[in-house]
């Protein structure tokens, strides 16, 4: 029932239509419109209705939204009612009021905690099958959709001096001291509106309504420059070096959260505090709510949580309550205080409550009621000074913990999370912290003019569990009760984080916020420990649920991974080539002509192509790294196992690099392009690795070599011109012939006045060069080449063609060299040159892997009927079992050799150089192959290389 | 997390690399027998308060840094430059 007249707009609940205030929270909206029954419970499908007013709640999580856009597990509490909302209630089946599970709460004696470990316990291979799926059926909150999140999620940064936590009085003041001093201060607050408890108190600050002196301290931030207010911004979690999580419900078009990582120099807690509740039996349901959350609806939404509300409580709240309700015009039929010997001990109502039984000193009386405030007194917010391992300590005087001083470094607490529960209280706390703090900064404060505020004293008689029959509910969102508590403390579960696993108490996605602190008095009591021994579990980050999305916000779909493209994508795209992803790069796997059916076709051909006239291939992605300077050739001899020192200027050698555990590391081509210049080429994988690599060679371990490293990959696009065509295509097309250069020579050359370098290396053993031109006339040279290629009979070639003319070759790639590979093994360990110190070779000598028996590279070709061969099979001697104790090696790469005619396959196999000839036999399990091979030398195709040297 | 790189100041640890142990900045010589290279290559102490890690400020100014830092309280007490340390 609303108490005042309100604009208002439709929106929905499990399909009926209601009208809310737009902004009001949805948890408002329901109430206002009678709804009382919102959600079930998790294990025992209890009815349960709104319990609180804030992000704590246990009971009302609804979805919201359908399809893709559907939220789970959304705080009823804290959505923003807005036209066309639509919710839906959660665990309910086929509706809220007629749940089949709720047959869970008649056969409740039987689920409590441990049931289920205890029960399905036989047979063993039944829990993952059978158990587990019907047990998350029956409990459980809201599911996820199964879809691509549609929404937009935002993260960013954000830097301040001092970061206040919380915008009740003590927030408020923390700021506007902090601000008036000078210091950058961000301001954040989870509710949408500033004002902490006070929006939802009746209150006087200076003979004014408190929210008068709120609305002014607002208008007084807003107006400094250097203060950032952030509403709807629940700071998550307190990390390393003054760093804060902090998520923001978004309400505007296009965008629904942000994930903000916050950076603080110094940082003040003002998280207030959280309403507990007292344990009696069925205080569950709906009706029985937290008293400041009556007042709340009351006092701020100006929502009647009922017609005929008690008020059962053990402080200054019970009588507040009344007060607000009476002056609200609602009936308040009973005040119960528990320090004055009175308490609740049984209620009645199945969707709602009817009826409470009150016991006063021994006379018990049942009264009507259909709401049921209850208090149990306050605990100071301390959990996000517990993410950095603070343990919060007990204060007598207000029955509760505060936090522990110091516990997150440069971090404060002021006000309620500090203990102090009056206003005065909280706004004198906060001048005073704020003030030390911007002093710590180096600034100067400013004199602040205090407000007259209410300073009546707290005082709480303790009140935990009242004594009776029936369930008391301590922790509603993962349905535990005292009870529940006693049988952990009876089966030896008594240290408090063995009780909270055994009985689930704080386990659920409110992290116990309203229930902790009753269940630790509950188990003091039990085990006959005092609270402060009993301890308190540990609170992690976050403080509020923060979807994934918002988390890993840009990280969804392309953003997880950038795409790079070389120069002539867009012609291979235009040519028809499938593109496959190479690291970030993406490179044509094969050009379809007309007639081609498949992949092997257009292979075959194009390696047809290269062998007999000339092919074009896109080698831009390879790295590329820049090294000069008067040290350059030492810095080469140094990462490079051979030496690079004694090359010519115009020379090209091949290299082989080293881990410094003496296993390969990577290689490729290095030019001299200078007497102190040379450009070095990676393979495309390695790349981001071998600039590192470099980096810290020159860094840590040879600062004292005068020579510079840059990475060009993206600065040169270069192309493979591979066949014995390929002069014929570059003369007429380079502004000099090109007949004069030798083989592993390079040039710097024009091409159609443009400076280019060229190589005469070759990958495919063919006559072959590479053209490299700065990056933005890549596209235009490609195009030039592949025309100049197709008039000569040849073309562009993609991945897969490179791929069989280097197999056919022996060239290895990081098939072969994978990590676990050393020289040796290649059959390259006399490259690793002894004149000179570099890194791996002092590691690359060590017996073990320099074995005659280690795993060889070796060529293999089919000898037996069946032809095909798989990369990833193993080799076993020709008759042995193959199982893996008789595992002798396997291969790395495989491919048809349309020029020889068969499947090739380079491989290791233990001995194996000293085994061509021998049949041994391949066997692949995954794909049910079983072949014999002949071991052979890895080079098939031309082996005096010939035809490399043109 | 964040890491005082002494070239471009405060930053957060996501644009830093890192690799371990400081340790890799005393390689020995390569006649030093294959113990010392074991124990280079291999050997690392996991202490339980302070540590020198070798961090790389990859999306950065691409520095290798000397980072001191206490592995119970997260505190980083010291960062250098690898090079100044090496030289």
């Amino acid at each position: 029932m609303r108490l005042r007249e309100v604009q208002t707009v439709p929106f929905t609940f499990d399909g009926v239509t209601y009208r809310g205030v737009v902004g009001e929270t949805l948890a408002a909206a329901l109430i206002a419109n009678g709804v009382k029954l919102v959600a079930r419970s998790f294990k025992y499908h209890r009815p349960r209705g709104v319990m609180g007013s804030g992000s704590e709640e246990p009971n009302a999580l609804v979805t919201i939204g359908r399809g893709a856009a559907a939220e789970p597990n959304v705080r009823a509490t804290v959505q923003e009612v807005y036209d066309g909302l639509e919710a839906f209630s959660q665990n309910a089946w086929p509706s809220l009021k007629a749940d089949v599970m709720a047959v869970n709460d008649l056969v409740s004696p039987f689920l409590g905690a441990g049931f289920y470990y205890k029960t399905f316990m036989w047979p063993k291979t039944f829990w993952e099958r059978v158990y587990e799926p019907i047990i998350r059926r029956a409990a459980g909150l809201g599911g996820l959709s199964g879809k691509a999140d549609s929404e937009t999620y935002e993260k960013a940064f954000a830097f301040c001096d001092v970061l206040v936590i919380g915008a009740g009085p003590a927030g408020l003041m923390a700021a506007l001291v902090a601000g008036e001093a000078g210091a950058d201060v961000i301001l954040a607050e989870e509710d949408c509106a500033l004002g902490g408890r006070l929006l939802s108190e009746v209150e006087q600050i200076d003979r004014r309504p408190a929210m008068d002196w709120v609305a002014d301290t607002e208008a007084r931030l807003h107006a400094m420059p250097n203060v950032r207010v952030m509403t709807r911004t629940a700071v998550t979690g307190a990390y390393d070096q003054g760093t804060f999580g902090a998520f923001e419900r978004v309400v505007r078009a296009g965008l629904k959260a942000c994930f903000w990582r916050i950076v603080a120099k110094r940082s003040v807690l003002c998280a207030g505090a959280l309403e507990r509740g007292i344990a009696f039996a069925n205080n569950d349901r709906p009706g029985v709510m937290m008293a400041g959350a009556v007042r709340a609806y009351v006092n701020r939404w100006g929502v009647a949580t009922g017609s005929r509300v008690a008020v059962f409580g053990n402080t200054g709240d019970v009588a507040r309550t009344a007060r607000d309700l009476t002056r609200a015009g609602i009936e308040v039929v009973a005040q119960i205080d528990a320090a004055a010997g009175a308490r609740v001990i049984g209620t009645k109502g199945r969707h709602g409550l009817t009826s409470i039984t009150v016991d006063r000193d021994g006379v018990v009386e049942q009264i009507d009621v259909d709401c049921l405030a209850v208090t149990g007194g306050w605990n100071p917010t301390v959990h996000l000074t517990c993410h950095m391992n603070g343990r919060p300590v007990w204060d007598e005087t207000i029955a509760s913990f505060v936090p522990q001083a110091g516990a997150v470094p440069d971090m404060v607490t002021a006000g309620a999370c500090h203990g102090v529960f009056d206003t005065m209280g909280c706004l004198v706390d906060a001048a005073q912290i704020a003030e030390a703090v911007v002093k710590t900064l180096g600034m100067k404060p400013t004199p602040v003019d205090l407000p007259d505020a209410d300073a009546t004293p707290y005082v709480i008689t303790p009140e935990w569990s009242v004594a009776g029959k029936g369930r008391k509910w301590i922790d509603y969102q993962n349905d535990v009760h005292v009870k529940d508590i006693e049988l952990a403390v009876r089966e030896n579960f008594r240290s408090v984080e063995h009780m909270k696993r055994y009985t689930t108490q704080g386990m659920a996605p409110d992290q116990g916020k309203s229930s902790n602190v009753v269940a630790l008095a509950v188990l003091a009591d039990v085990t006959g420990r005092g609270i402060p021994q009993t301890g308190t579990t540990t609170f992690r980050p976050p403080f509020v649920p923060v979807p994934i999305a918002a988390m890993g916000a840009g990280g969804a779909g392309m953003g997880f991974a950038p795409q790079r493209y070389t120069t002539s994508h867009e012609a291979s795209v235009t040519a028809g080539a499938p593109m496959i992803e190479a690291g970030l790069w993406y490179r044509p796997s094969y050009f379809p002509a007309d007639g081609e059916k498949n992949w092997r076709q257009s292979c075959d051909r194009e390696v047809n192509m290269v062998r007999t006239s000339v092919g074009v291939v896109d080698v831009s992605t390879l790295g590329k790294i820049d090294i000069q300077g008067p040290d350059a050739a030492a810095l080469l001899d140094f990462v490079y196992a051979n030496t690079f020192s004694t090359l010519g200027v115009g020379r090209v050698r091949y290299g082989l690099m080293l881990r410094e555990d003496g296993h390969v590391l990577d290689d490729g081509t290095t030019a001299r392009l200078g007497e102190t210049h040379y450009v070095m080429t990676t393979t495309t994988a390695a790349a981001g690795l071998v600039m590192r690599h470099l980096e810290f060679v020159l860094q840590v371990l040879r600062p004292d070599l005068d020579a510079s490293v840059m990475s060009v990959t993206e600065q040169w696009a270069q192309f493979g011109i591979a066949g014995w065509k390929s002069r014929e295509v570059l003369n007429g097309l380079l502004d000099e012939p090109i007949d004069d250069l030798p083989y592993m020579g390079c040039a710097d050359i024009t091409v159609g006045g443009v400076r280019a370098r060229i190589f005469r290396i070759s990958f495919s053993g063919e006559l072959a060069f590479e053209l490299a031109v700065p990056a933005r006339f890549g596209a235009a040279l490609y195009d030039a080449l592949v025309a100049r290629a197709a008039a000569l009979g040849g073309g562009p070639y993609g991945m897969e063609a490179l791929n069989v003319l280097r197999i056919e070759k022996g060239f290895i790639t990081h098939a072969e060299i994978h990590g676990r590979v050393t020289a040796f093994d290649i059959g390259m360990d006399r490259m690793i040159s002894l004149k000179k110190d570099c890194v791996g070779q002092a590691m690359s000598r060590r017996v073990g892997l320099l074995d005659e028996d280690r795993a060889q590279l070796v060529g293999l070709k089919p000898v037996g009927a069946v032809k095909q061969l798989s990369a990833g099979a193993h080799l076993f001697e020709s008759g042995a079992e193959p199982v893996r104790v008789n595992g002798q090696g396997y291969i790395t790469s495989v491919g048809f050799s349309p020029t020889l005619g068969a499947m090739l396959a380079l491989g290791f196999l233990e001995r194996g150089r000293a085994r061509h000839g021998e049949v041994v036999r391949m066997v692949d399990h995954m794909r049910g192959l079983d072949a014999q091979v002949e071991v052979c030398d890895p080079v098939f195709f031309d082996p005096e290389g010939n035809r490399v040297r043109g | 997390m964040r890491i005082n790189c002494p070239v471009c100041g405060e930053r957060d640890r996501r644009e830093f690399y890192y690799v371990g142990d400081a340790v890799a900045l005393d390689r020995p010589d390569r006649e030093a027998g294959l113990d010392a290279w074991d124990s280079y290559v291999h050997l690392r102490d996991n202490p339980a308060g302070m540590t020198r890690d070798l961090w790389h400020h990859e999306a950065g100014c691409g520095a290798w840094l000397v980072v001191t830092r206490d592995t119970v309280t997260h505190v980083v007490s010291d960062v250098v430059l690898a090079r100044e340390v090496a030289r």
